[in-house]
C-alpha cells in the first residue's frame, strides 16, 4: 500500500512536469512548424516551404525594425548595466542615506508597474521637456530612456543578489594589502560580480528586443521597433511572415540559452571535481 | 598574589614597538572597546584571548584600520596611526576565512599586495618564490584556491599576509576553520615560521589553547576590558580575579574567610576545609576571599593524610576519562564539588578509584592562589 | 559646502547618478502625469495651473476626468474587470505554478540545471510572438481549439461564462485569461522555485520523525515556508497584469476590456491627454497597496542576507 502511494506521487509529480513544460512549448513548437507551412492560412497544411523566410529578406520594412531594434537593445543592455551596478553598489555598500526607501522603491517599482502607466507617465514628462528646451524629439532617444528605466530595474535585482553573496573579507584583504578603494572595486569586486553582469547584460537586452508597450508610447515617425511592426500586423490577423521571424528568434535563443547553460553545467562540475581533489590532499 | 603586567617581559629603555593608549571604540552607546591600553614589544607574539562578543575582534580591526576608534591613540613605531586608512598601513592581516581572491592563482594572491607597492617585475618574482618556499608551497603556485585543501588556503594566506614584510602581523582566528589533528600540528609550524621571519604578531582567539601554545603573552578580555595581561604561566598559575581563573583551564573556586593573617603564611577557613597558604597576601583577618585551586594540583589518596591543613574528604560522584587524564568530580561534605584531575601515568593501577569511592584529596602549600575578586 | 562636495566623493556619485536618473524619468514623470490629469487640454497644449492676470492669482484644477471616471459604470466595470482577471491569472498561476515549482525543486539534482534552463528558454524568447502563437492555436480550426471541442471542454467554458458560443475560443475572458496566464506562469516559478529548492528538507524528516503524515507537512511546514516565494510570485504577476495591454489586444475581445486598453485608446485614439493621465493616477492608487508589499517584501530579502 505505502509502495503504491509513493509511485502515485512520483508518477503525478513527473505528470505535472509534462503537462507544464507541454503548455509552456506548445505555442512554441506552432510557431516553428507553421513557419514551414506553405499555406496563407496557418491551421491548414498545404505543404512545406521556404517562401516566408525568403520573403523576410525583402520585408524591408520588418527588416528596418529589426536592426532599430538590436541598436536600441545593444545601448540598453550597456546602460541598464552601469546604472543597475551603480545602484546595486548603492543598496548594497551603503546601508544608510538620505532617501534610501524612496530610492529602493523606485528601483523596485519598474519591474512590476503596468508598461502603459510607465510608457505614458514618461512620455508626457519628455514632451514637456521638448516643449521648454526644443529636444528631445520622438524617437529612437526616448525610446531608449524608457526602455533604460525598466533595464536598470532588472540589471540592479541580478547585480544587488550577486553583491550581497560576496565575501566582504575579500575586499577587506584587497585593502590590507594596499589597494586603493577604486582598486578594490577593479581588480577585486569587478571580476567576481563579472558573471552577473553578463547575465544583466543578457537580460536587459532581450527586454529591450522584445518591447512593445513603452515602444509605443515613446516612438516618432520613423523609429518603428520590430516589436511594433510585428504587433501591427498581429493586431490585423494571422500572417505568416511573424512565423518566420518568430522561428528564427526561437533558433537563436535556444542555441544561445542551452549552449551557456551547458558551458555554466560543465565549469561547475570541473570546479566541483577540483574541489574534492583537493580535499584529499 | 596576583601579578599583572601591561608591560612587556623585556624592560626597555625606549617605548614599546605599538602603544594602544586608551582606546574607546562606541557604537550608538554600546561601547565594544572600553579604554584599552597595552604595549606591545618588537618580535612578540601577542594574543587577545576572550569569548564571542568581548571586543577583542573590534580591537583587531582597528589595529588594521578597518574601525576608527571613538577615542584614543594607536602607536606603531612612533607613528600615530589615527586617520591612516588600512591601505597605507604597515601591517597586513590574515582573515578567519582566508579571503583568499578566488579568481587569481595562488601566486598572483601572493604578488597582489607587492603590485600595488609598485615593485619591479623580477623583484616581486623573488619575493613570492621566497614566501611560496616558506609555506612550503612551491609545487602549487599556480593552482586557484578552489583546487586547494583547508590547511593549504591558509598556508597561502600565511604566505600573502607576509608578502609585503610589514611591520606587524594581524591573525584572525588563525585556527578556527581547521580540524583538531590539523590545528595541532599547525600550531607549531605556525610559530616557526612567524618567529623565524620575526614580525611582530597579535593575534585574536577564543580558543586558550591555541593562545597559550603560541602566544608570548596574552591579554584576557571581556566585554571591551583587559582582565589581566602576562605570560601564558602567569595567567594560568597566578589568575588576577575569579573571571580570568575560570576562564583559563579548569579550577575549583572555594569562598572563604582569611582566620590568621601572618607575613610568611595566611590561613583560609572554607565550609569544607582549611588552607595553608604559604605565602602573605595583602589583605587583613576576617576578610572574605576566594581560593583557587587547579584540578591538577590536586592528589587522591584512600587514607586520611597527616595534615590538618589542605585537605578534604570527598565521595567520588562523577568520572570522566579522557585517555591521558581522568577528572574525578567528588562531593564534599557541604555539598560542593570538587574537581581533581589525575594523570594516567601507569597503564592498570591497583588503586584505581571508582564510583561511590570514599577518598582524601590533599595539596602543597603553594598550589593555591588567593583572589579578592 | 561640504554637502556638495560629499557628492562629489566616490560614494557620493555610485548614489547620486542612479538617484538622478530615477527621480528624473521615474517620479518626475509620476508627477507630471498628475499635474496633466488635472490640466484642460488647449488644442495640443495644456492651460497653466496657475494664472496671475488682473491682479487674481488663480488655480484651476479641472477634476472632471476623475469625477466622470468613478461616476460612469464603463470605467468603474473596467476597473473592477481588471482587478479580476488579474486576480484570476494569479490564482491560476499559483495553481499550476506552485505544484511545478515543487516537484522541479525535489527533481534530481543532476536534472534540475537542465529543467531550470527549459523553463527558462520561453522566457528569453519574444512574449509577443508566443502570445499571438495563442490567435492560432485557439482559432477555429487551430490544434488548441480543435482538442478543446473534441473533449467537450468546450461545453464546459460556455457554461462557466467564459466562452459565449460553442466553438468560439478567440476573443474571450477564455483566451485573455488563458494568454496571460502562459505568459506570466515563469514570473510565478522562479521566485517559488528559489524558495522551495533553498528549503532545507531537513525540517520534512523532523516533521515525519514527529508523526505527521507527507501531506500535513506539507500544509504545516512546506507551505508557511514559501510564504515569501509565494508573495513575490503573486505580487510579480498580479500588479502588472491588472495594467497589461498586449495580451488584451491580441486574444482579448469587446466584453474583455481591460484598463490599459482603455488607457491605451485615450492617448492613442482620443488624444485625451488629461483622460488617460487620470486613468493611469487611478490605475496606480488601485495597485498601491500590492505595490507597498512587493516593495515591503524587496526589502526584506535584502535584509535577509
Amino acid at each position: 500500500m505505502k509502495l503504491k502511494a509513493a509511485t502515485l506521487y512520483r508518477w503525478f509529480g513527473h505528470g505535472w512536469l509534462g503537462l507544464g513544460y507541454l503548455f509552456l512549448y506548445v505555442p512554441i513548437v506552432a510557431l516553428v512548424i507553421y513557419s514551414f507551412n506553405d499555406s496563407p492560412i496557418p491551421n491548414v497544411w498545404r505543404g512545406f516551404t521556404l517562401k516566408w523566410y525568403t520573403a523576410l529578406a525583402s520585408d524591408t520594412e520588418m527588416l528596418a525594425g529589426l536592426w532599430l531594434s538590436l541598436k536600441i537593445a545593444f545601448l540598453t543592455a550597456c546602460g541598464s548595466v552601469v546604472l543597475g551596478t551603480l545602484a546595486a553598489f548603492a543598496l548594497v555598500k551603503y546601508k544608510r542615506f538620505w532617501g534610501r526607501t524612496m530610492f529602493s522603491g523606485m528601483v523596485n517599482a519598474p519591474l512590476v508597474m503596468p508598461e502603459v502607466v510607465v510608457g505614458l507617465s514618461l512620455l508626457l514628462m519628455l514632451v514637456s521637456v521638448q516643449r521648454a528646451l526644443g529636444f528631445p524629439e520622438r524617437g529612437m532617444m526616448t525610446i531608449w530612456f524608457g526602455h533604460l528605466l525598466l533595464g536598470m530595474a532588472y540589471a540592479t535585482v541580478v547585480v544587488q543578489s550577486r553583491l550581497m553573496d560576496l565575501n566582504p573579507q575579500l575586499e577587506e584583504a584587497a585593502m590590507d594589502l594596499g589597494a586603493r578603494p577604486h582598486q578594490v572595486f577593479w581588480l577585486v569586486t569587478l571580476p567576481m560580480i563579472a558573471q552577473s553582469l553578463v547575465s544583466a547584460w543578457l537580460l536587459t537586452f532581450t527586454l529591450s528586443l522584445d518591447d512593445v508597450v513603452l515602444s509605443a508610447f515613446l516612438s516618432g515617425p520613423g523609429s518603428t521597433t520590430m516589436p511594433l511592426v510585428i504587433f501591427s500586423r498581429a493586431r490585423l490577423g494571422l500572417n505568416p511572415s511573424v512565423n518566420a521571424v518568430a522561428t528564427l528568434i526561437i533558433v537563436v535563443v535556444a542555441i544561445g540559452v542551452v549552449a551557456a547553460s551547458y558551458f555554466i553545467a560543465r565549469a561547475e562540475r570541473q570546479r566541483q571535481r577540483d574541489m574534492a581533489a583537493a580535499a584529499k590532499g | 598574589m596576583a601579578t599583572s603586567s601591561s608591560a612587556p617581559t623585556t624592560a626597555a629603555a625606549q617605548p614599546a614597538f605599538l602603544q594602544i593608549q586608551n582606546v574607546v571604540k562606541d557604537f550608538s552607546g554600546f561601547k565594544a572597546v572600553n579604554n584599552v591600553s597595552l604595549d606591545i614589544a618588537k618580535g612578540e607574539i601577542f594574543a587577545l584571548l576572550g569569548s564571542s562578543g568581548c571586543g577583542k575582534s573590534t580591537l583587531l580591526r582597528m589595529l588594521a584600520g578597518f574601525e576608527t576608534p571613538t577615542s584614543g591613540r594607536i602607536v606603531l613605531d612612533g607613528k600615530d596611526l589615527a586617520d591612516l586608512p588600512p591601505y597605507q598601513r604597515p601591517m597586513n592581516m590574515m582573515f578567519q576565512s582566508y579571503a583568499l581572491f578566488p579568481h587569481l592563482s595562488v601566486w598572483e594572491n601572493i604578488a597582489f599586495g607587492l603590485k600595488r607597492e609598485g615593485l619591479p617585475r623580477d623583484k616581486i618574482a623573488e619575493r613570492v618564490e621566497a614566501k611560496l618556499k616558506l609555506v612550503q608551497l612551491t609545487k602549487y603556485a599556480q593552482r586557484k584556491p578552489h583546487q586547494l585543501s583547508g590547511g593549504q588556503q591558509q598556508r597561502v594566506a600565511l604566505a600573502r599576509s607576509l608578502a609585503k614584510e610589514p611591520q606587524m602581523l594581524l591573525l584572525d582566528e588563525p585556527l578556527g576553520a581547521l580540524d583538531k589533528k590539523l590545528r595541532e600540528e599547525t600550531q607549531i609550524e605556525l610559530v616557526n615560521i612567524i618567529e623565524g621571519v620575526g614580525v611582530t604578531c597579535v593575534m585574536v582567539t577564543h580558543d586558550q589553547e591555541e593562545a597559550m601554545t603560541m602566544a608570548s603573552r596574552i591579554a584576557v578580555m571581556s566585554e571591551g576590558r583587559f582582565l589581566q595581561v602576562g605570560a601564558p604561566g602567569d595567567i594560568y598559575e597566578t589568575p588576577a580575579t575569579r573571571f580570568v581563573a575560570d576562564f583559563i583551564g579548569n579550577v575549583n573556586l572555594m569562598d572563604g574567610r582569611v582566620t590568621e593573617d601572618e607575613p610568611d603564611h595566611v590561613v583560609i577557613d572554607c565550609a569544607d576545609c582549611r588552607h595553608y597558604v604559604g605565602h602573605g597576601i595583602t589583605g587583613n583577618e576576617g576578610m572574605p576571599v576566594t581560593v583557587a585551586l587547579r584540578p591538577e594540583k590536586i592528589h587522591l589518596v584512600r587514607h586520611r593524610p597527616n595534615d590538618e591543613f589542605n585537605s578534604v574528604a570527598g565521595r567520588i560522584k562523577e568520572m570522566s576519562y579522557f585517555g591521558s587524564f581522568t577528572v574525578y568530580h567528588l562531593e564534599l561534605k557541604s555539598g560542593a564539588t570538587l574537581k581533581v584531575s589525575v594523570a594516567n601515568t601507569q597503564r592498570h593501577r591497583d588503586e584505581d578509584f571508582t564510583w561511590g569511592d570514599d577518598v582524601w584529596a590533599h595539596w602543597s602549600r603553594s598550589a593555591h592562589v588567593v583572589l579578592t575578586s | 559646502m561640504q554637502r556638495l562636495q560629499h557628492v562629489f566623493s566616490g560614494r557620493g556619485l555610485v548614489i547620486a547618478i542612479p538617484f538622478a536618473f530615477l527621480l528624473a524619468f521615474f517620479l518626475l514623470p509620476f508627477l507630471i502625469v498628475g499635474k496633466i490629469s488635472v490640466s484642460e487640454m488647449e488644442t495640443v497644449s495644456f492651460k497653466d495651473l496657475v494664472t496671475y492676470s488682473d491682479g487674481v492669482l488663480a488655480l484651476t484644477l479641472k477634476f472632471s476626468n476623475y469625477v466622470f471616471i468613478t461616476q460612469d459604470s464603463l470605467y468603474f466595470k473596467t476597473y473592477i474587470a481588471s482587478l479580476q482577471y488579474a486576480a484570476a491569472t494569479t490564482l491560476l498561476c499559483l495553481a499550476i505554478g506552485y505544484p511545478f515549482a515543487y516537484f522541479l525543486a525535489r527533481a534530481r539534482a543532476t536534472l534540475q540545471p537542465a529543467l531550470l534552463m527549459l523553463v527558462m528558454l520561453p522566457f528569453w524568447t519574444s512574449f509577443l510572438l508566443r502570445v499571438y502563437a495563442w490567435r492560432g492555436l485557439l482559432t477555429e480550426g487551430g490544434w488548441v481549439a480543435d482538442l478543446i471541442v473534441d473533449l467537450g471542454l468546450d461545453q464546459v467554458l460556455l457554461a462557466a461564462g467564459m466562452i459565449s458560443s460553442p466553438g468560439k475560443l478567440m476573443h474571450t475572458p477564455f483566451s485573455l485569461v488563458l494568454g496571460m496566464t502562459y505568459t506570466y506562469l515563469p514570473f510565478m516559478i522562479l521566485p517559488l522555485f528559489g524558495n522551495l529548492a533553498k528549503m532545507d528538507l531537513r525540517l520534512l524528516e523532523a516533521a515525519a520523525d514527529l508523526g505527521a503524515t507527507p501531506w500535513t507537512a506539507f500544509w504545516k511546514v512546506t507551505v508557511p515556508l514559501s510564504k515569501a516565494g509565494i508573495i513575490a510570485g503573486s505580487m510579480l504577476v498580479f500588479i502588472p497584469c491588472v495594467g497589461e495591454f498586449v495580451i488584451p489586444e491580441l486574444l482579448g475581445g469587446p466584453e474583455t476590456l481591460m484598463i490599459g486598453r482603455v488607457l491605451w485608446d485615450e492617448f492613442f485614439s482620443n488624444n485625451d491627454w488629461p483622460m488617460a493621465g487620470s486613468v493611469a493616477v487611478v490605475m496606480v492608487l488601485l495597485i498601491i497597496v500590492p505595490l507597498a508589499l512587493f516593495n515591503k517584501y524587496q526589502a526584506e530579502a535584502q535584509e535577509r542576507h
